[in-house]
């Protein structure tokens, strides 16, 4: 066990050490959903209202958990293309070839990978009043733990996804073509009551929903609220978990075959 | 230094000298379509200075995967240092230090931070990381660069720190991919010569693949890989002796036609290999002089010495040692 945490807390610190020392990485990964955020929510504020929204709340308002999850995703997933190239000609074939488990090297990196993404949305946190949110002590604790599990599940994907591919060129491309719909469709943009019912299903089916709405209800922790849609909060934290657990599972399972043994 | 402290004594007890540091049989490995390691089979002993000699896309990358635990063949079995490749890999891999080809230090990393990371990996931390640490850096004079970023050191250097990080867990067997590529002949041989060292001090068993001749006339046995088999395994010298005495190299306009007439006047059989004429004679000054009389005129030069490495390699294989490497195929990897 001692072990395991030795190994296991080592790869993270060099996660975290590579990240510090390259600025443009730490810079990059805050400011980009920061001006999307503005942009997008200044511009529609005044005439964008979707179907179903909560009463009270305005689209800067709305749009601003859905960008701390951005900031999570960006930072999760740039966090674990590395893996990609490691592997082969760098830090991860002496890793490989150390007495490690798999899932031991997957528990490094994916705690790793889910802190850099962790520190940036909580400074995130501190923007709320600008979105109009007026958040307590305890909302803010329970947002930043809810953000550390989507953050850990978000990189687990990443993991999963960067064990199996070959190159960093197919990685944007699962990047676009999977990871940024899944966080369209997980109510970041516009609320589950007011879509089409088709794509409320598919809505409802996304695993990222349920964290993304437990995020938005410990925003709101302590005042009463419409839940406009959305599951419970009981019943999305434990989707969310799991979910983190099952993506745990399926990137320890992937780097088990991609290095067979 | 002893190789014991990270290792119980029951367990070496067991392992120890009993069997050899490698016992590779039938071994074989295909990317897709095609076949890296066909069929390979050897016995490497505890203390050995061993090389894997062969052209690039020989499949001598592929078996030093298979040797460091990186890949586990396809088919075939192997025990090293005592242990089941397939079965007892982690407790194998305590035991062995690997070199890879390609950097596995991280430049964003200073030297000392990068030893770190990998006694870690291997369990040690602490003061007995400190300890090691320290010790392996001054033995391999890296003391005055712990702190620079890896990233900014010279290739020799680095690889350097590669060997620091591969030995910081005392390991019974050390596996080299390539590594003197990059190097200058200086840090070349200053490399092989603390290697050299490291056996002789410490009894650790070295196996270390290679196309440098150079490199392979350091070993005590080379095993010549040739499109994924092991076409020889012996002492270099006794590698040399096999091809019949002397080396002599003809270049003609028209090597065909030499060559038919040099069959039929002089009853010696030239080979014909990537253009040039290549005939071995136990007498080569004789034969010199012989050809020349004959058949002067068409010929473009001779060069006449003892067989080397690459000699052996073409008598074995009637294949150039370097032919098609300068092709477009990347195959390092391979």
């Amino acid at each position: 066990m001692n072990e395991i945490a030795l190994q296991a807390g080592t790869l993270w610190l060099r996660e975290i050490t590579r990240f510090m020392r390259q600025r443009s990485r730490v810079i990059g990964s805050f400011l980009q959903p920061l001006v999307f955020w503005l942009l997008l929510g200044a511009g529609l504020r005044a005439s964008f209202k979707p179907a179903g929204m909560p009463a009270g709340i305005d689209y800067f308002e709305y749009l601003y958990p859905g960008f701390i999850v951005l900031v999570l995703l960006f930072t999760a997933i740039f966090a674990t293309i590395s893996t990609v190239e490691d592997r082969r000609e760098g830090f991860l074939q002496g890793v490989l070839v150390a007495p490690i488990s798999r899932p031991t090297i997957v528990i490094g990196q994916a705690l790793g990978g889910a802190t850099l993404a962790w520190v940036p949305s909580v400074i995130f946190l501190v923007l709320a009043p600008f979105a109009g949110i007026h958040l307590s002590l305890g909302a803010a604790i329970a947002a930043a733990l809810m953000m550390a599990v989507i953050a850990f599940a978000l990189t687990c994907i990443g993991l999963a996804i960067a064990w199996k591919i070959e190159s960093t060129q197919g990685f944007h491309a699962i990047m676009n073509l999977i990871l940024v719909p899944i966080w369209l469709l997980s109510g970041a943009f516009w609320p589950i009551a007011g879509a089409p019912a088709a794509l409320q299903w598919i809505m409802r089916l996304n695993p990222l929903t349920y964290g993304m709405a437990a995020l938005r209800q410990t925003l709101y922790l302590g005042e009463t609220q419409a839940l406009g849609g959305l599951p419970s909060l009981a019943c999305a934290i434990a989707i969310a978990v799991a979910f983190a657990i099952a993506t745990f599972a399926l990137a320890a399972r992937t780097a088990r075959r991609a290095t067979a043994f | 230094m002893t190789a014991s402290t990270a290792i119980p004594a029951h367990a070496r007890a067991t392992n120890e000298s009993a069997e050899p540091a490698v016992a590779a049989s039938d071994l074989r490995f295909r990317y897709g379509g095609r076949t890296a390691i066909d069929g390979v089979s050897f016995t490497i002993g505890r203390g050995e200075f061993f090389g894997l000699l062969g052209p690039n896309g020989g499949g001598k990358t592929t078996l030093f995967k298979i040797i460091s635990t990186l890949v586990p063949p396809q088919d075939g079995a192997a025990r090293i240092l005592g242990f089941d490749l397939r079965r007892d890999t982690i407790a194998l891999r305590r035991r062995i230090g690997v070199v890879f080809q390609h950097p596995s230090v991280d430049g964003k990393l200073t030297v000392s931070e990068n030893l770190a990371h990998h006694g870690r990996l291997y369990g040690i931390g602490g003061a007995r990381l400190r300890q090691r640490s320290a010790a392996i850096l001054e033995r391999l004079g890296l003391s005055d660069r712990a702190g620079d970023l890896a990233e900014t050191l010279s290739g020799g250097l680095k690889r350097r720190v590669e060997l620091a990080t591969a030995l910081l867990h005392n390991p019974e067997l050390l596996v080299l991919d390539e590594p003197s590529t990059g190097l200058d002949p200086a840090a070349r041989r200053d490399f092989l010569n603390y290697l050299a060292h490291l056996r002789e001090t410490a009894g650790v068993t070295i196996v270390l693949t290679t196309h440098y001749m150079e490199e392979a006339e350091r070993c005590d046995r080379i095993g010549v890989l040739h499109q994924g088999r092991l076409v020889a395994i012996a002492p270099p010298a006794e590698l040399k002796a096999r091809v019949g005495g002397d080396i002599v190299a003809i270049n003609s306009r028209d090597p065909e036609t030499l060559r038919r007439k040099i069959a039929e006047r002089m009853r010696v059989d030239a080979a014909l290999v990537d253009g040039v004429l290549r005939v071995e004679r136990p007498r080569g000054h004789d034969f010199v002089r012989d050809v020349v009389d004959a058949f002067g005129d068409e010929i473009e030069s001779v060069t006449f010495g003892k067989p080397t490495l690459e000699d052996v390699f073409v008598h074995l294989t009637g294949h150039r040692f370097f032919a098609g490497v300068g092709g477009a195929r990347e195959d390092g990897d391979v």
